[in-house]
């Protein structure tokens, strides 16, 4: 290699090129620039030691201190557990009446229960368990399949049609659609149900012939009197409470249609322990029996 | 001249400094690639995890045409928060059958990797056609036009053959009946869905957007979600058996 030239003005040694006569000059890189990446160098090095990183033939290294995301999560819960106490191992194997008799496990069950509510009760039935078009208020006294503490856990447990075998399991079957009814009668019958529960009936319409309608087709589910049947999970229709509106065309187009709503059922997606305190949360939200 | 000042060879020599960046290269990706192709724990072996039926795989395609993973990740990670609101963390296993997979790294939405049978069919409708309509706070789009996209059926199966060019075990029985199948799925009284689940394990059939006679992408859409995290059964995991 020739001999470095020094530059005249700044005394740093030029790269030994030069372009029309311009020569650069080879300036270092700062001394700290330096250091800090050798410190990179050493601190990878100590990286590799510390966590899994080398691949082998059948494994890999593992690292001083046996780091695993999968191991610390598994820890991480354990010690949620053991934060959460004494009574959420206590709220694990009391049954729902001893739950409801000791109001320090109530309170602890409805904190525990509201939690679980609102990641997921409440894209259904709403934050405030207020409901929706389709999905029930539960601040109400109005229960389809029972307000019961039992009925609500039962529900909770296994859904409504939802497949799991123990569901509940009922069809209001389209009398329109399958045509059990003709249009003239159901008019009548939704006219009959309206005036169950007060309201105007349509002007002409047979409150008579809609009556006999009804007991020959829905009573045998609904009641004689129209007040339901929750072993059957059928709705009282004498209230002024409905599921999917309580006007005209709401009331035809359920009769013409039929169906139901589909409620998931939570055993194996909750934990038992999170389960009944949903239970005992909806239940003592204001409607439970 | 030290040996710190060697690499003046590379920087005045053009064809070796693309040499040298070549053979650094070169080991960086053996170390980090070659492995995951024979290391057991880079994919679990879990029970249950089987490609997706001719209707989910248009409902996944919807889902990325629509841009869903840009505000949904589909991935629990091993968090104590995430296991606790979401359940067990997701498994690579989970995903090795998804092409581009959708693990996804932003969350304007919740995630959505167990989101399969958290809702009813009727939900899920009623919250993608608006979802304020239910969920007053949501700032999701409204998609209800998925409702009125009828699935040409001609095309799934050209689908399935490319992904089977990228390792997903599609049989050529499954190929061949896969109109039969998309149709099934949506049709739950159809004598066809017997075969597709026999092709399928726990496939479900239903009538996912409650039209009946018309396969939509809103049907599609929601076969997907509600398969979302029902596959695997962790109930025959164990975290241990993989460790190698």
């Amino acid at each position: 290699m020739e001999k470095q030239e020094i530059d005249v003005v700044t005394g740093t040694a030029t790269t030994g090129h030069q372009w029309d006569g311009i020569k650069e000059l080879n300036t270092p890189l700062p001394r700290w620039w330096v250091w800090v990446f050798y410190a990179t160098v050493v601190w990878s090095v100590l990286y590799w030691l510390v966590y899994p990183a080398w691949p082998l033939v059948s494994g890999y290294t593992r690292g001083l201190f046996g780091y695993s995301s999968r191991a610390n999560v598994a820890a991480e819960i354990t010690a949620l557990h053991t934060l959460r106490g004494e009574k959420a191992v206590a709220l694990a194997s009391a049954s729902l009446e001893e739950i409801e008799k000791n109001p320090a496990l109530l309170a602890f069950a409805r904190a525990q229960g509201k939690a679980a509510f609102g990641d997921n009760c409440a894209p259904c039935h709403g934050v405030g368990a207020t409901g929706a078009k389709g999905y029930p208020n539960l601040n109400d006294d109005d229960w389809l399949w029972g307000g019961t503490l039992p009925a609500i856990y039962q529900t909770i447990q296994y859904g409504i049609r939802s497949g799991n075998p123990e569901a509940r399991e009922n069809q209001m079957p389209a009398f329109g659609k399958d045509g059990v009814l003709t249009r003239d009668q159901v008019l009548q019958v939704a006219s009959f149900v309206r005036s169950l529960s007060g309201q105007a009936a349509r002007p002409g319409a047979d409150l008579g012939a809609g009556k006999k309608i009804f007991a020959d087709n829905c009573a045998v589910c609904h009641g004689e009197d129209g007040k339901g049947n929750q072993e059957l999970g059928a709705p009282n229709l004498t209230d002024r409470i409905y599921l999917r509106g309580s006007d005209e065309a709401a009331i035809i187009d359920i009769i013409n249609n039929g169906g139901g709503g589909v409620m998931p059922a939570w055993t194996g997606r909750l934990d038992p322990a999170t389960l009944k305190s949903l239970a005992v949360y909806v239940h003592t939200l204001g409607g439970g029996k | 001249m030290s040996l710190l000042s060697r690499h003046a060879v590379f920087e005045r020599n053009s064809i070796l400094l693309a040499v040298g960046i070549l053979v650094v290269i070169l080991i960086g990706g053996v170390v980090e690639i070659a492995p995951l192709f024979y290391l057991r724990s880079t994919i679990e072996k879990v029970e249950g995890m089987r490609p997706y039926t001719p209707l989910e795989l248009v409902g996944r395609d919807v889902y990325v045409r629509e841009g869903c993973y840009t505000c949904h990740s589909q991935m629990v990670r091993p968090l104590r928060d995430e296991v606790e609101r979401y359940g067990h963390y997701s498994l690579a296993a989970e995903s090795m059958y998804d092409h581009p997979f959708q693990w996804g790294s932003k969350r304007t939405g919740p995630d959505l990797a167990r989101v399969g049978g958290k809702y009813s069919d009727e939900w899920h409708v009623t919250h993608l056609a608006n979802p304020r309509s239910i969920v007053p706070q949501s700032i999701m789009p409204g998609y209800g036009f998925l409702a009125h996209n009828e699935i040409d059926a001609k095309k799934i199966a050209n689908n399935m053959r490319t992904l089977r060019a990228v390792g997903v075990p599609y049989t050529d029985e499954q190929i061949k009946s896969a109109a039969l199948d998309l149709k099934a799925q949506a049709t739950p009284d159809s004598s066809d869905v017997a075969d597709l689940q026999k092709r399928y394990p726990r496939a479900v059939a239903r009538n996912f957007d409650g039209d009946a006679g018309h396969v939509t992408e809103m049907d599609a859409l929601v076969a997907y979600l509600q398969m979302l995290g029902t596959l695997v059964d962790f109930k025959l995991y164990s975290d241990k058996a993989d460790l190698r």
